[in-house]
């Protein structure tokens, strides 16, 4: 079948900050260039979900007049806390112990896909085409085997396959230079990386499960600007993570929670996790009284400096967090991302132009500011595979006494799928019952997300081997994908005594959690027919 | 023939919709906006009738705010020849609503009105029967089937009974059901081509039709909780509190 094709100087696949900051940098370097943007979610910043304290050094260098703008980068950090959380008691840890890149005191809360939003606005005032609903489902080839661009996903099809009478056929987007920017786990940058051995001679990547929730709380327990983030309970010594708590403007706090996908035992629900930690009394004592009006999540890349794929190959880049460009320490990814953006933009221009090899893009990677952010930051997660105190202790000497610069690297030694341990030698979890005050059931959870994927479609997260939940993955792990997925989309049901993998598809936050830890890798996240997913307000 | 649809930008299905701290109304700010449902139907069965040689031109028309436009441009994705747009800010009212239709009406001088039956955010159902009886034209509500006959329109509309068959004569008000058809999705190319289409802009006090609101909004809030449900051991107790706890028999 032969599809319609548009061809573009630069195609751009996802609408999140590194993929809006290539496409404004391209228009800044030459305003001839067509630039095309696709995203698979209804609008820009639908699928955007993020803490988040927004440190501005890139959009400084990208937009540097962004505060005539109206950007909606307004809550400065006022004040910062961190503590230590017992199961019952908390400590609080002076702020000038910690690392200096722990500190946020010139920074800014922001909802992300607020920022987004923006960007969008200001791409598409310099010409960029942006496509809202229309997933990039397949990367296309010219015959050298360099990237030619990407198909969109076709519209109308139900769920056996066939066409419906909507059918829509998807087309080509044909680019110069394709740009990937899907975020964390995109599954064409997968694709990309195994095809071209991008992660040759790198660790394996490494990630975590995001929570955030937003509450509307009371005016006595708001302090506009206050940032926190806590350790400890209720995870336990081995198992990474933490969480923060962000004191936006109209009395909203941003709530979170953050695990390491490197999690050993299967019984653990990083869900619920998240929901007993708000049961803690330095926790409730805040959004006790308030509301909870936006619940959502999604992966992110823990890896860092080790586990960063080569980010050029022929005819394509990779950017942000489809290679993976978050820096864990700092716990921020957004100025990164945006800087990664800003370096590619500038490599293609000169591709372009003075028919420079994209490999380019590495040497300017190199000499920027980001790749020594990355590097001073990459022995810090890889420390806590000791687990949180021996982290903590290593931290303070690597970030504070040598501030990154100790001469060695340390490794991640396993990817997050290989690290369960069978169901029957590790103990099971005893979560405590919702109250639906502070913490509540998945379904009302995602009810909040506005999730929803046309009917009839096609299931959208592939098995490789349609049996082994139940003949393997139930047995041995327990099928932990009942738990780690945050929107209940995995079930294990029993029909007349016969137990049965049940996927509801519909759910699907597009987190991208079960493509990475599932311990065989047997399910696959590819794209739902366009505008499908989350529709998340200003997360 | 020339159809007139009318679309509405309303918040999406599929968000969850918040009221205001201070009860003025619902959260809009960063809330995805889409076209309300039925008019998406609306167009679809316009660009349908256009398709089968039945119609020669068909008028998109929104009455908003500046973001309204949006609506248009969506309509013109999937086959609208060209766009208007009568721009009003703050709340709107059905009766405005018609009587602005109804100058556009006079201006552009379709044989057919199409619109949604209702629309999601404010569940009215009444723009389109107060736009007949403005204009004197007959109506045809709640239509799930359209049959196009010379000068007449045969409408198989959903009604509490089940399905009742009229016949009427052109001009005439449709007001689409949700069963009427399955709207196309907008392809590619065609939102590139629907960037290009005109778009008229009219400003609502140009056409000198009074918005002002009839009604005066005393509170918006939310509905009351369902209280969780009990269990009964067995039909005597559920009788027994029917009748006396619950008092409705």
């Amino acid at each position: 079948m032969s599809r319609e094709s548009m061809e573009y100087d630069v195609v751009i696949i996802g609408g999140g900050p590194s993929g809006l900051s290539t496409a404004i940098k391209l228009k800044q370097l030459d305003t001839n260039l067509n630039v095309c943007l696709l995203e698979k979610a209804s609008e820009i910043g639908a699928h955007i979900l993020s803490g988040n304290v927004f440190e501005t050094r890139a959009l400084d260098e990208l937009l540097p007049n962004w505060r005539e703008l109206n950007s909606p980068i307004k809550t400065k950090v006022t004040k910062e806390k961190f503590l230590f959380l017992g199961k019952s008691k908390s400590l609080s840890w002076p702020t000038w112990l910690l690392p200096a890149v722990q500190q946020n005191h010139k920074n800014y809360i922001i909802s992300l896909a607020n920022l987004c939003r923006w960007l969008a606005e200001q791409a598409e005032s310099l010409g960029v085409e942006i496509f809202p609903g229309f997933p990039a489902s397949e990367i296309l080839y010219n015959e050298d085997g360099s990237v030619k661009g990407v198909a969109t996903q076709d519209m109308g099809i139900d769920k056996d396959g066939n066409k419906k009478d909507s059918f829509e056929p998807g087309i080509e987007l044909l680019g110069k230079v394709t740009v990937f920017a899907e975020g964390c786990r995109g599954h064409l940058g997968k694709q990309l990386i195994e095809k071209f051995e991008l992660n040759k001679g790198k660790d394996p990547q490494q990630y975590g499960i995001g929570f955030k929730e937003i509450w509307q709380i009371e005016d006595k327990n708001h302090e506009e600007g206050l940032v926190m983030h806590t350790a400890g309970w209720p995870l336990d010594n081995n198992t990474y993570g933490g969480s923060f708590m962000y004191h936006a403007e109209n009395k909203q706090v941003f709530l979170g929670y953050v695990i390491g996908l490197d999690y050993k035992n299967p019984h653990l629900s990083p869900y619920d996790e998240f929901q007993r930690f708000k049961t803690h009394p330095a926790i409730k004592k805040i959004i006790e009284g308030g509301k909870r009006i936006s619940y959502g999540a999604r992966a992110l890349i823990e890896g860092g400096f080790q586990s960063l794929p080569k980010m050029f190959m022929p005819g394509a880049l990779l950017v942000g967090c489809d290679a993976g460009t978050l820096n864990m320490p700092k716990i921020k990814g957004s100025h990164t991302a945006m800087k990664s953006g800003i370096i590619a933009a500038e490599t293609i221009n000169e591709h372009l132009k003075e028919n420079k090899d994209l490999s380019i893009y590495e040497n300017k990677f190199k000499n920027s500011w980001l790749y020594k952010e990355l590097f001073e930051a990459r022995n810090v997660k890889p420390s806590f595979s000791w687990g949180l105190i021996l982290g903590i202790i290593f931290t303070g000497i690597d970030q504070i006494l040598f501030r990154g610069k100790l001469p060695f690297t340390l490794k991640h030694k396993h990817a997050d799928h290989e690290t369960l341990k069978p169901a029957n030698q590790m103990p099971k979890i005893d979560y405590p019952k919702y109250d639906n005050v502070i913490t509540f059931d998945k379904t009302s959870s995602v009810y909040l997300t506005g999730t929803n994927h046309a009917d009839n479609q096609p299931v959208h997260l592939k098995l490789k081997d349609p049996d082994l939940p139940i003949n393997y993955t139930l047995e041995k792990f327990d099928e932990p994908a009942q738990r780690y997925c945050p929107a209940g989309v995995y079930e294990v049901q029993k029909e007349n005594d016969v137990n049965k993998f049940v996927i509801n598809s519909q759910n699907c936050i597009h987190c991208k959690t079960c493509d990475i830890k599932e311990p065989s890798q047997n399910i696959t996240w590819v794209t739902p027919e366009g505008s499908g997913g989350p529709r998340y307000g200003n997360m | 023939m020339k159809i007139l649809v009318a679309v509405k930008r309303v918040i999406d299905y599929n968000v969850q919709i918040r009221v205001k701290e201070d009860g003025t109304g619902v959260v809009t700010d960063n809330v995805k906006m889409s076209t309300n449902p039925p008019d998406d139907n609306a167009i679809e069965e316009a660009v349908k009738i256009k398709e089968a040689g039945n119609a020669t031109e068909v008028v998109a028309v929104t009455v908003g705010e500046e973001k309204a436009q949006e609506t248009v441009r969506k309509a013109l994705a999937v086959g609208a020849d060209r766009g208007i747009h009568v721009k009003v800010d703050g709340i709107l009212e059905p009766l405005a609503v018609s009587k602005i239709l109804q100058k556009i009406v006079d201006k552009e001088k379709p044989d057919l009105v199409f619109m949604g039956k209702q629309a999601i955010d404010d569940d009215c159902n009444q723009t389109g029967q107060m736009l007949s009886a403005l204009l004197n034209w007959p109506q045809a509500t709640f239509a799930s089937k359209i049959d196009v006959k010379d000068n007449k329109l045969e409408v198989t509309r959903e009604i509490d009974e089940g399905l009742e068959t009229i016949e009427i004569n052109v001009p005439a008000i449709v007001t689409c059901d949700l069963r009427l058809n399955e709207p196309r999705y907008a392809s590619l190319p065609n939102i590139m081509k629907a960037k290009k289409k005109p778009i008229e802009e009219i400003a609502a006090s140009d056409l000198g039709v009074d918005v002002s609101p009839r009604l005066e909004q005393l509170k918006v809030e939310e509905p009351p909780k369902r209280k969780a449900g009990i269990k009964v051991a067995n039909v005597a107790e559920l009788v027994q509190k029917l009748k006396n706890e619950a008092k409705v028999i």
